[in-house]
C-alpha cells in the first residue's frame, strides 16, 4: 500500500486559449471517499478529466500509484485501475444495460460474484438488464454508471456530480451505496451538494478559479462554521 | 427507487412506421405507377442490385465517419482501384472464363473479388496510417487532404491503366439472364443482390455477437467513453478503416462488373451517390446505409423508367425528402 495513490503537483490544464486549472495541487490517500467541491466553472471536471488524460496537463506533473501518468493515454490510465464516471455518466445508450456493463470488463467475462454484488447494490440494473440502456430513467443511469465503474475492483474511481438532476430519495440511497463501494478503493467525488458531500467525505478539497483554496478533513470543514462562511463566497451553501 | 423504463418494443401501428420498410413501400408505389409486373420485377432486381452495390461502398465509409468523426473523400479511390484490379484479374485469367471450365470461370471470379479486397486492406491501412491520422479532429484539413489523396490515386489509375475506358469481362458463369415467363432478370444483379446480403448478414453478426462489434458500437456512440474504459479505440479505428477500405473496393470490383465498361473517374462518379447513401442512411450507421442504398438503387431505376428526364436529379431529390422528414437522416447512430 502506498501513503499516497493519487497525487497532483502545481497542474496547469488549458482547453484552448483558456487556461482554466493554474496550478491544481492535491493529494488524495489511499481509501475512504475525498471530496472535491466548488462552484460551476472552478475546475472540478476539468481536475477529473485532466486525471484520467482526457485532457492534457500543460505542465505539473500527476502521480497515481507512484507511477507518472502525466500525458498516458486515458486507455493506459484505465487499465491501471482508475474508473470514470463523468457527469453526463456516459452510458451507451444503444446497448442493453448488461453490454454497458460488459464493456467495462477487461475480458468481456463477467467475474459473478462482483456481478451479484452490483446487483445487489442496484437492484433496477438486475431488472432491467437485458433493456436498452437510453430507456433507463435518469437514476437508473446513474446506477448503471456506477455499477459499470465497480463491475471490476478498481484502485480509484473518479465521480463527477453524482447527485446532479437526481430525486432526494435517490440521493438519500446513493450514500449508503458509496459508502459500501468505499469499503473496497478509494473514491475522488467531484460536488455541489455541500450536504451529500459531508455526509459521505473523509477529506474535502475546494478549488476555485482554477486553484485548491483550502484542503482537509471533511469533519473539520463541517465542524468549522467560521471557515464555511469564509468559503461561502465559493458558493458551497448553494446546496446546503 | 426503479423507475419502469419505456418498453423497448414497438406496438403494431408504430413498427409499420418503421423506416426499415421504406423500400419495401417504394417498391409497392412503383408497381402502380409501372403497371407491368415484368418490367417492375426488372427495375427492381436492378435498382436492388445497384443498391447493394453502393452499400458496399458506403456501409464502410459510414462506420468510418461514425467511430472517428472523420470526412474521407478519398474514399472513392479504393472503388476505383478494386474496380480496375478485378478488371485486370479477369482479364489475366481470360482462358479461364470459357463454357468448358465452369469451375475454373468461379475461381476467376472470387481471385478477381479477393484480389481487389486484399487491396482495400492494405491500402487502407496504409492510407489511415500516412493520410488520415495526421489530420485527426480537424474536418476541414481532412477534406483537403483527403480530396487530394483522391486526386493523386486517378492519375495513378491513369499511369497504370492509361486514361481510356477499360472493358470487364464479366464472368461467364454470370453473364445471361433468367427468363421466367414476360420476366428476364441479369444473374449478374442476383449475384450482386446475393453478395450485398452475405456482406449485410457479416457486418451485423459481427457487430452484433463479437466483443469487437460491441467496442465498434460503443465508440460510435461514445469513443472518449470506451477510452475511458481502457480501450484504444485509435486501433479498433484502423481496423474499421482497413475493413471499409476493402469493402469499398468490392464494391468497386462488383461495379466493373455491373458496368463492363469502366474509366478512371468511377469512383469520383460513384462519390457523390456514395454519400448521398451515408446521409439520408444516417452517418455511423450500416442498417441505415442499408436502407439508404436500397432507396437510391430503387428510386434510380424506377424514375429513369418513369421520368428519364428526371433520373440524374432523383437522387438528389430523394435525399432533399429525406433530410426535409428526418435531419439526422433515417438511422442515424446515437451519440453521446
Amino acid at each position: 500500500m502506498t501513503e499516497h495513490l493519487l497525487r497532483l503537483d502545481d497542474v496547469r490544464t488549458d482547453i484552448g486559449h483558456y487556461h482554466i486549472l493554474h496550478g491544481v495541487s492535491l493529494v488524495i490517500p489511499e481509501g475512504g471517499v475525498h471530496v472535491l467541491l466548488g462552484r460551476n466553472g472552478a475546475g472540478k471536471t476539468t481536475t477529473l478529466r485532466t486525471i484520467m488524460g482526457l485532457w492534457r496537463a500543460a505542465r505539473g506533473a500527476i502521480i497515481f500509484d507512484n507511477r507518472d501518468i502525466t500525458g498516458s493515454h486515458t486507455a493506459d490510465i484505465a487499465r491501471l485501475g482508475v474508473a470514470y464516471v463523468p457527469e453526463n455518466m456516459g452510458i451507451f445508450s444503444t446497448l442493453t444495460v448488461l453490454e454497458n456493463l460488459r464493456l467495462a470488463t477487461a475480458t468481456g467475462a463477467f467475474n459473478n460474484e462482483r456481478l451479484d454484488r452490483a446487483y445487489d447494490l442496484f437492484p433496477a440494473i438486475r431488472q432491467f438488464r437485458d433493456k436498452r440502456a437510453g430507456t433507463l430513467s435518469g437514476g437508473q443511469k446513474q446506477m448503471l454508471a456506477i455499477a459499470r465503474a465497480i463491475i471490476e475492483r478498481r484502485r480509484l474511481i473518479l465521480i463527477d456530480e453524482p447527485t446532479k438532476g437526481l430525486s432526494p430519495a435517490i440521493i438519500r440511497a446513493m450514500i449508503g451505496v458509496f459508502r459500501e463501494i468505499a469499503l473496497e478503493t478509494t473514491i475522488l467525488l467531484v460536488e455541489q451538494n455541500f450536504l451529500f458531500a459531508r455526509s459521505l467525505g473523509d477529506s474535502v478539497a475546494v478549488i476555485d478559479d482554477g486553484r485548491i483554496a483550502h484542503s482537509g478533513a471533511m469533519a473539520s470543514l463541517a465542524a468549522d462554521s467560521g471557515l464555511q462562511t469564509r468559503l461561502l463566497s465559493l458558493s458551497l451553501d448553494a446546496h446546503g | 427507487m426503479a423507475e419502469a423504463p419505456t418498453s423497448d418494443s414497438l406496438p403494431w401501428y408504430r413498427a409499420l412506421a418503421n423506416v426499415n420498410w421504406l423500400p419495401a413501400a417504394l417498391a409497392l408505389a412503383a408497381f402502380a405507377a409501372i403497371g407491368s409486373p415484368a418490367t417492375w420485377v426488372t427495375l427492381t432486381v436492378a435498382g436492388l442490385a445497384m443498391g447493394m452495390m453502393i452499400f458496399l461502398m458506403a456501409s464502410g465509409l459510414s462506420l468510418v465517419f461514425g467511430l472517428m468523426d472523420v470526412l474521407n473523400f478519398g474514399h472513392s479511390a479504393f472503388v476505383t482501384f478494386g474496380a480496375f484490379i478485378a478488371a485486370t484479374v479477369l482479364a489475366r485469367l481470360a482462358g479461364w472464363n470459357t463454357a468448358d471450365t465452369p469451375f475454373l470461370s468461379v475461381v476467376a471470379l472470387l481471385l478477381a473479388i479477393g484480389a481487389a479486397a486484399l487491396f482495400g486492406l492494405v491500402a487502407g491501412w496504409f492510407f489511415e496510417r500516412v493520410i488520415i491520422r495526421p489530420v485527426y479532429q480537424d474536418h476541414l484539413r481532412q477534406i483537403l487532404v483527403t480530396i487530394g489523396a483522391l486526386i493523386v490515386a486517378q492519375e495513378l489509375v491513369m499511369v497504370f491503366w492509361g486514361g481510356s475506358p477499360v472493358s470487364v469481362p464479366r464472368p461467364l458463369i454470370l453473364s445471361g439472364s433468367l427468363v421466367f415467363g414476360d420476366i428476364s432478370i441479369e444473374i449478374y444483379r442476383i449475384f450482386a443482390v446475393i453478395l450485398g446480403l452475405i456482406v449485410y448478414v457479416g457486418m451485423h453478426l459481427g457487430l452484433n455477437r463479437t466483443r469487437i462489434g460491441l467496442l465498434v458500437r460503443a465508440g460510435v456512440e461514445n469513443r472518449e467513453m470506451v477510452e475511458a474504459l481502457g480501450f484504444r479505440i485509435d486501433r479498433l479505428f484502423i481496423g474499421v478503416f482497413m475493413v471499409g477500405s476493402a469493402l469499398a473496393a468490392l464494391g468497386g470490383a462488383m461495379w466493373a462488373g455491373y458496368e463492363t465498361l469502366i474509366a478512371p473517374d468511377l469512383g469520383s462518379e460513384v462519390l457523390v451517390l456514395v454519400f448521398i447513401v451515408v446521409i439520408i442512411g444516417g452517418l455511423g450507421s450500416v442498417e441505415g446505409s442499408l436502407i439508404g442504398a436500397l432507396l437510391v438503387g430503387l428510386t434510380n431505376n424506377y424514375v429513369a423508367f418513369l421520368m428519364p428526364k428526371l433520373a440524374l436529379a432523383s437522387t438528389m431529390i430523394l435525399m432533399v425528402l429525406v433530410l426535409i422528414w428526418r435531419p439526422l437522416g433515417l438511422k442515424p447512430a446515437a451519440k453521446g
